[in-house]
């Protein structure tokens, strides 16, 4: 597989004589990869998704994206690459209606006007929000706009789209939205997706996940692995979901779960299979 | 907050008012608001007056809105008229009340100017009314680019126009949501001297203040994230088009200005 992304032993502070935020981070991410980067506030996951569309650069160390190094002579080239998605949905709304901010990203690289209206079609429909072209912002509800985010990212084509703590101000149904319209999207292009969550319950998904702990990986596996540390997540300020500590319990209690469940249909199947061995 | 929130004046509408560029509708009413002043004959009024209230029944905004528009200029109006009458001497006496003396060029010269007053509010609110506050932004651009050349920045200007534009809205929810969390924690913005309300308006602002320059911020990171590296280079969605009514209107209107001409007497 190809590399996308790379962090070559890279630390970052805010000012200097500050704590480093990031110490000396060394990581690979690789084409049409869904990697999930988890941590409690303050242990550097946002930094790092800021670092990678050249908002911020660090003071040493190198990133490479899709080969090129990120540096001020780069950084156009790369935010053609790397699309990102933030948390609040209000402030990134650009655009007075839902096509104009779609728009955006197209103008600003300049993209002929023809071709604005055919990707501007095909995205909000991937997002599901081709009903709403001429929508202003106030009339759309947090989830809504953060598909519509979604949409202006992928409009430009992006190789990687982060999403960082995209539907962290969003009511449940919200982020039920997004993440199905962000699995749909994983699903039907060709592109990687990195999403920066503190909830557990969002990785589920995700090919591979990157647990930060103050400014440093602190563990680099498969959900299901990551899942079955919940002591040791719970150490680090992260809340282990329901099902989680459900099995554990159950495990205490003398029933046999032998393989970490991820949402509650693989608890189920576990619980049924037993309960028929029995 | 209520969904109906409009930004402006502006009546949604299909007619063929609305569908003008609105670079057309500008140019027209910039040079609508000149000629108004030189018309001084009963046929140059009345050519204007027709011009007006054609465009008003074509565009097809109920009444109300436009009388709407006309409120708070209706004393204006109604106080010229009566100053005139009063003060101007001229023409023949038509009217005498003790001290009060009437003349029949007050009552022409007060008619006139009133005339006046209401065509000018008449065509100005009709192109608010007619037409997105966007619509006006991206006009604009389009009319001061050729500012371009000294260096004036007709794009940022712009740009800032509409992202104003886009935040009114959200603003004024915030403001909603500032002032009841206020409200119940005991501010009073309703009741006693002006003095203690003006007051109370400072817990409502410098939370709203904070919270702007936040969104500002993050917007501003948003748009660099987006690609967003100034004017240069970029095109556009919007797109502005001169269309056959557009030059239809033109002819029009120059033919207006012709009359109106020939009519006035020197």
């Amino acid at each position: 597989m190809r590399k996308i992304i790379e962090f070559r032993n890279v630390s970052f502070r805010y000012e200097d004589e500050q704590p480093w935020v990031l110490k000396n981070l060394s990581f690979e991410i690789y084409e049409n990869e869904w990697i999930a980067i988890i941590g409690h506030n303050g242990s550097g996951k946002s930094t790092i998704a800021k670092l990678l569309n050249g908002l911020l650069f660090p003071q040493e160390g190198e990133i490479l994206i899709d080969g090129k190094q990120v540096n001020q002579d780069t950084i156009w080239d790369i935010r053609k690459d790397v699309g990102m998605v933030f948390q609040n949905p209000d402030n990134q709304f650009v655009g007075t209606t839902v096509q104009d901010d779609v728009a955006f990203g197209m103008e600003n690289r300049g993209f002929p006007r023809e071709d604005m209206i055919k990707r501007m079609e095909e995205t909000l429909s991937a997002v599901g929000m081709q009903d709403y072209l001429l929508t202003e912002p106030h009339r759309l509800s947090g989830g809504q706009k953060q598909r519509v985010a979604i949409a202006s990212v992928l409009a430009i084509s992006p190789q990687v789209l982060i999403l960082d703590e995209a539907t962290a101000m969003l009511d449940p149904k919200g982020r039920t939205e997004i993440m199905q319209t962000v699995t749909d999207v994983q699903s039907e292009n060709e592109l990687s997706l990195i999403t920066i969550t503190h909830d557990l319950t969002e990785v589920v998904q995700a090919d591979r996940v990157i647990v930060m702990n103050e400014g440093e990986i602190w563990r680099e596996a498969l959900p299901r692995e990551i899942f079955s540390l919940k002591d040791q997540l719970r150490e680090i300020g992260l809340d282990v979901p329901f099902i989680t500590v459900l099995a554990d319990e159950l495990n205490q209690l003398g029933v046999p779960i032998t393989q970490e469940p991820l949402n509650h249909e693989e608890l189920l199947e576990e619980l049924w299979t037993l309960h028929s061995k029995t | 907050m209520n969904n109906s929130l409009i930004i402006g004046q502006y009546v949604p509408g299909n007619s063929i008012v609305h569908r003008l560029d609105p670079r057309t509708k500008i140019t027209i009413i910039f040079f609508f608001v000149f000629i108004v002043f030189f018309a001084n004959t009963l046929i140059s009024y009345g050519i204007l007056t027709i011009f007006a209230l054609t465009s008003m029944i074509t565009s097809r905004v109920p009444i109300r809105f436009i009388l709407k528009g006309l409120t708070p200029v209706w004393f204006l109006i109604v106080f010229t008229f009566i100053l005139h009458l009063f003060v101007t001497k001229e023409g023949t006496l038509i009217f005498h009340l003790s001290i009060f003396k009437f003349y029949s060029g007050g009552v022409i010269q007060g008619l006139a100017i009133s005339v006046r007053f209401f065509l000018l509010i008449l065509v100005t609110s009709l192109l608010t009314l007619t037409t997105t506050p966007i619509e006006i932004t991206d006009a604009i651009e389009d009319m001061l680019h050729p500012l371009n050349k000294i260096k004036f920045p007709v794009h940022e200007l712009a740009l800032m126009m509409s992202i104003s534009l886009r935040f009114i809205p959200t603003l004024m929810q915030e403001t909603d949501k500032i002032s009841k969390a206020q409200a119940s924690r005991g501010v009073d913005f309703r009741t006693g001297p002006i003095k203690d309300r003006a007051k109370a308006v400072v817990p409502l602002l410098v939370p709203l203040f904070v919270s702007a320059f936040k969104r500002a911020e993050e917007l501003a990171m948003a748009m660099e994230a987006r690609g967003y590296h100034g004017g240069e280079g970029r095109t556009k969605l919007r797109e502005l088009k001169i269309g056959k009514h557009d030059i239809l209107i033109y002819i029009l209107f120059a033919f207006v200005i012709a009359i109106l001409f020939y009519t006035r007497s020197y």
